[in-house]
């Protein structure tokens, strides 16, 4: 199945790695396409011509070569399973220095059925390569690739029309496949595209300018990667910041540790926390080489605020003019990758920013078909499948959406039971006013509990029996009561004055649970702590 | 303002991974090997919890055969920052006579570095454990997600890694299960010099060149570092100009005759390098697929 290659001129001049101190920009890219169409041996040929590999390394794979002749793919496909099967499963990062940058490359699996391991690989890309195999030409996953590619709204994309050699008049097939190719990458929206004729086994444009194709521009892989401008419009993007922790030290120091994803910071800026929507400014910028004046993102720092603002992990310091929203429900993609299709009105934690929270899926508003870029009615998402939703939070997250920007507009749900990343999620545009608000109300909490006879708290039990027990007990002695396995849910119901029973499995969860409730100014009881409703 | 240095981008994600994993997790460790990669991870997550103190301890894993050295610099660097150092051996394999010398490297390994380790997790509670692994070491390390999910038995599988997108890590796991955190994934060897010069970062001396009493065995220069490495026939002890690239058990550690005396002579050096990192672990040479099988294991 692997067709063997023979040995290009292997220089050490082109690419070296750096030794001085001068600054060397980061550029993550991904390379992506259908099963066999070469992925793994571009980038193995990649790295070989930049010096990105060792001898030791060389020689290793040369010893499973065939005739004096490397396998390029074998560079990447580090798994036993890989290599036995001949094909990628999942995501290889790889990394090699040019002159101008680092670049971080991840090798991606073609196969439909580890499509999650190539959004994996994608999240994070400034760039994508699509490779196309060219007797085969545009095939499904080449657009599912392209589509998910765009969907994660990486700016730049370069075709690689690859295996040029096995084709008859290379000039004429590439003029075909790089237009097709182009047509839809246009209409997926984007910033760039170039196309390149290239061919992995010979290393024809992937490194060095190919003879063998007089007309073509001249461009390589390479040279598209060190010419990409990367860092477009971040500078002056507004100031995001996602508390992580709340750092004390001692009695009269109170930080906030968390990282800039996007936008500048400075003391004395007049910032938003959100969601509480108060407003402060910056006091300080701390870090361990000492106070900055200004500090830009990414970059990870604790500030401190000029008031004494309540101000927990998982909300967010933001810029005045230009602040994100507060929602608790909104549109968004997601991309599905549970064995288990998508459950509309199923629970489903929800990771965003630093926050964590209870979610469901009110509306499934349509599957996107691949085939034509349209869209279609569905009552499901099934693994690998794409759609549109409406997704309604326990507590408001504070967003943008995600083509304004990805730290504040990505989020990803997990099931709560196998503990799986089931879907990852881009904000699609907001709607203008956040529609519900019964989160805050206006009945108090005494009111509440002179009509019902008892305060609202949460008991947290280890296991299902024992809470269904004590629920029984309790509604049997009087008390209003509901039994849940969520600690947002938990607190939801408490909050409307109800005893809650909590399942909570685990020392570390209950622990987990019982501090997040508490933090959240919810009672929390231990199941044998004796209490009764009066 | 318009670029920025790929040594900043490496911290500010390292720092965020290391305060998000102990926001998430109910108790998490530094896993401490005294080598470069762990004084580096040590240091960003100096950085990411000042000017408060540490929130989980340190654990080294110790076979017992680690360079003096090591050790040496170990307790010093722990006490002087009031660091909380645990230190865990598998004392019924030290009983049992199993030694890098005479047993198999598969069944030293095994027995002194992969089950030491999950004793220890186990013993503790730990429930997440920082490593300064780095994706580019190894072809199945490439592979590995930052949030590396571990089973029960501390096991890893590699056809069923969990998605991760963006930087938002899912570190959820049940009673028993564990995860592995490397938030030094993206970096490369040369990164971590970089970052050791740039932020003045001590390591062990024995990174740089010096000359020292070493015996060659099996075409690798091994240092004589006490009296349990017995000469073998024929062998003698040499005084040469040597340095470690790698650190670990010291008849296990290869050293490379070399000049390099400074960080900038060891960055020297390693840009002009032909060979990897691995060249000199001698455990590493077994198989190919022998670091997977080992992480299948719950090795590191
Ligand atoms: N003739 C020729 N063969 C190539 C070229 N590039 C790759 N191949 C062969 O195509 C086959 C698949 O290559 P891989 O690099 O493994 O493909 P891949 O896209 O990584 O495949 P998956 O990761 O499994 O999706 C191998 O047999 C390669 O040797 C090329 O430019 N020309
Ligand atoms: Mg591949």
């Amino acid at each position: 199945m692997n067709a063997p290659f023979p040995l290009g001129a292997h220089s050490d001049a082109l690419c070296v790695q750096p030794l001085s101190a001068k600054t060397t920009e980061l550029v993550r890219v991904v390379v992506v396409g259908s099963v066999d169409d070469g992925k793994s041996s571009l980038i193995g040929r990649l790295l070989y011509e930049c010096d990105g590999l060792y001898d030791d390394q060389i020689a290793c794979i040369r010893k499973r070569s065939v005739d004096g002749v490397l396998d390029f793919s074998l560079f990447t496909d580090g798994l036993l399973a890989e290599r036995e099967q001949g094909i990628t499963i999942d995501v290889a990062y790889r990394y090699f220095s040019t002159r101008e940058r680092k670049v971080i490359v991840a090798d991606t699996p073609g196969h439909v059925q580890y499509t999650r391991n190539m959004a994996t690989g994608a999240s994070t890309a400034d760039a994508v390569v699509i490779l196309v195999d060219a007797r085969l030409g545009v095939l499904a996953q080449t657009r599912r690739h392209a589509f998910i590619a765009a969907l994660l709204g990486i700016p730049h994309v370069a075709v690689a029309i690859n295996k040029i050699d096995l084709v008859d008049d290379a000039h004429a097939v590439f003029a075909r496949l790089s237009a097709e190719v182009r047509a839809f990458t246009s209409a997926l929206g984007f910033r760039s595209a170039q196309a390149f004729p290239v061919s992995a086994l010979r290393g024809d444009n992937i490194v060095h300018p190919s003879p063998q194709t007089p007309w073509h521009d001249g461009a390589t892989i390479l040279s598209w990667l060190n010419a990409l401008p990367l860092r477009a419009g971040v500078d002056d993007a507004p100031l995001r910041f996602a508390v992580q922790a709340v750092l004390r030290p001692t009695l009269d120091y109170r930080g906030y540790a968390g990282t800039v994803s996007a936008g500048t910071v400075r003391p004395g800026d007049d910032v938003l926390v959100m969601p509480s929507g108060l407003r402060t400014e910056v006091a300080a910028i701390d870090t361990f080489d000492g106070p900055k004046d200004a500090v830009r993102a990414p970059a990870a720092v604790v500030l401190r605020l000029r008031d004494d603002v309540d101000v927990a992990r998982g909300d967010m310091i933001a810029s005045i003019e230009r602040p994100p929203q507060r929602r608790s429900s909104f549109d968004a993609d997601l991309v599905w990758f549970g064995d288990a299709p998508l459950l509309t009105g199923h629970r489903y934690l929800l990771k965003h920013t630093t926050r964590r929270v209870s979610a469901h899926v009110e509306v499934l508003r349509h599957r996107y078909d691949l085939e034509t870029l349209g869209t279609e009615p569905a009552s499901s998402l099934a693994q690998n499948d794409i759609g549109r939703v409406r997704l309604v939070c326990s507590r408001p997250l504070v967003v943008d959406p995600y083509t304004v920007d990805r730290s504040t507009g990505a989020f990803i749900l997990i099931d709560r039971h196998s503990n799986d990343t089931v879907a990852a999620g881009m904000i699609a545009a907001l709607d203008d006013e956040e529609r519900d608000s019964s989160w805050r109300s206006d009945v108090e909490a005494h009111e509440r509990s002179a009509r019902l006879g008892h305060r609202g708290l949460v008991f947290l039990v280890d296991d299902e029996g024992a809470g269904r027990a004590l629920e029984r007990r309790l509604f049997d002695e009087g008390a209003h009561t509901a039994l849940c396995d969520d600690v947002d849910d938990a607190a939801v119901l408490a909050g409307a004055g109800l005893v809650a029973v909590l399942v909570a499995r685990g020392a570390q969860r209950r622990c987990a649970g019982r501090e997040a409730l508490e933090q959240r100014g919810v009672s929390v009881v231990d199941e044998d702590a004796g209490w009764r409703p009066r | 303002m318009s670029t920025k240095d790929h040594l900043d981008v490496l911290e500010a994600e390292a720092i965020g991974i290391l305060r998000e994993t102990t926001a998430e997790m109910a108790k998490p460790v530094l896993l401490y090997s005294i080598g470069k990669d762990s004084q580096v991870l040590l240091h960003l997550a100096r950085k990411a919890f000042h000017p408060a103190a540490l929130p989980f301890p340190l654990l080294h894993v110790d076979t017992t055969w680690k360079f003096r050295e090591m050790i040496a610099f170990r307790d010093a660097f722990a006490a002087r920052h009031g660091l909380q150092l645990l230190v865990h051996t598998n004392e019924a394999a030290v009983r049992e006579g199993i030694n890098p010398i005479d047993s198999s490297s598969q069944k030293y390994t095994t027995a002194m570095k992969t089950q030491a380790l999950l004793q220890a997790l186990a013993l503790h509670g730990f429930d997440a454990a920082f490593g300064g692994a780095r994706r580019d070491e190894e072809k199945s390390r490439a592979k590995e997600r930052v949030f590396s999910f571990r089973d029960r038995l501390g096991q890893w599988e590699p056809r069923r890694q969990r998605p991760e997108l963006w930087n938002l890590w899912n570190g959820r796991v049940d009673e028993g299960e564990s995860m592995r955190v490397f938030p030094l994934s993206n970096w490369t060897e040369l990164d971590v010099w970089h970052y050791v010069r740039r932020e003045s970062i001590p390591v062990v001396p024995l990174y740089f060149a010096k000359v020292r009493p070493v015996v060659a065995r099996n075409g690798t220069l091994i240092m004589v570092d006490d009296e349990r490495l017995r000469l073998r026939l024929g062998e003698r002890i040499e005084a040469r100009r040597v340095r470690f690239r790698t650190l670990g058990c010291y008849p296990l550690s290869g050293a490379l005759l070399s000049d390099a005396a400074t960080v900038d002579d060891v960055i020297a050096e390693m840009s002009a390098s032909r060979v990897s990192e691995r060249q000199g672990r001698l455990i590493d040479h077994d198989e190919e697929g022998s670091m997977e099988s080992k992480k299948r294991e719950g090795y590191f």
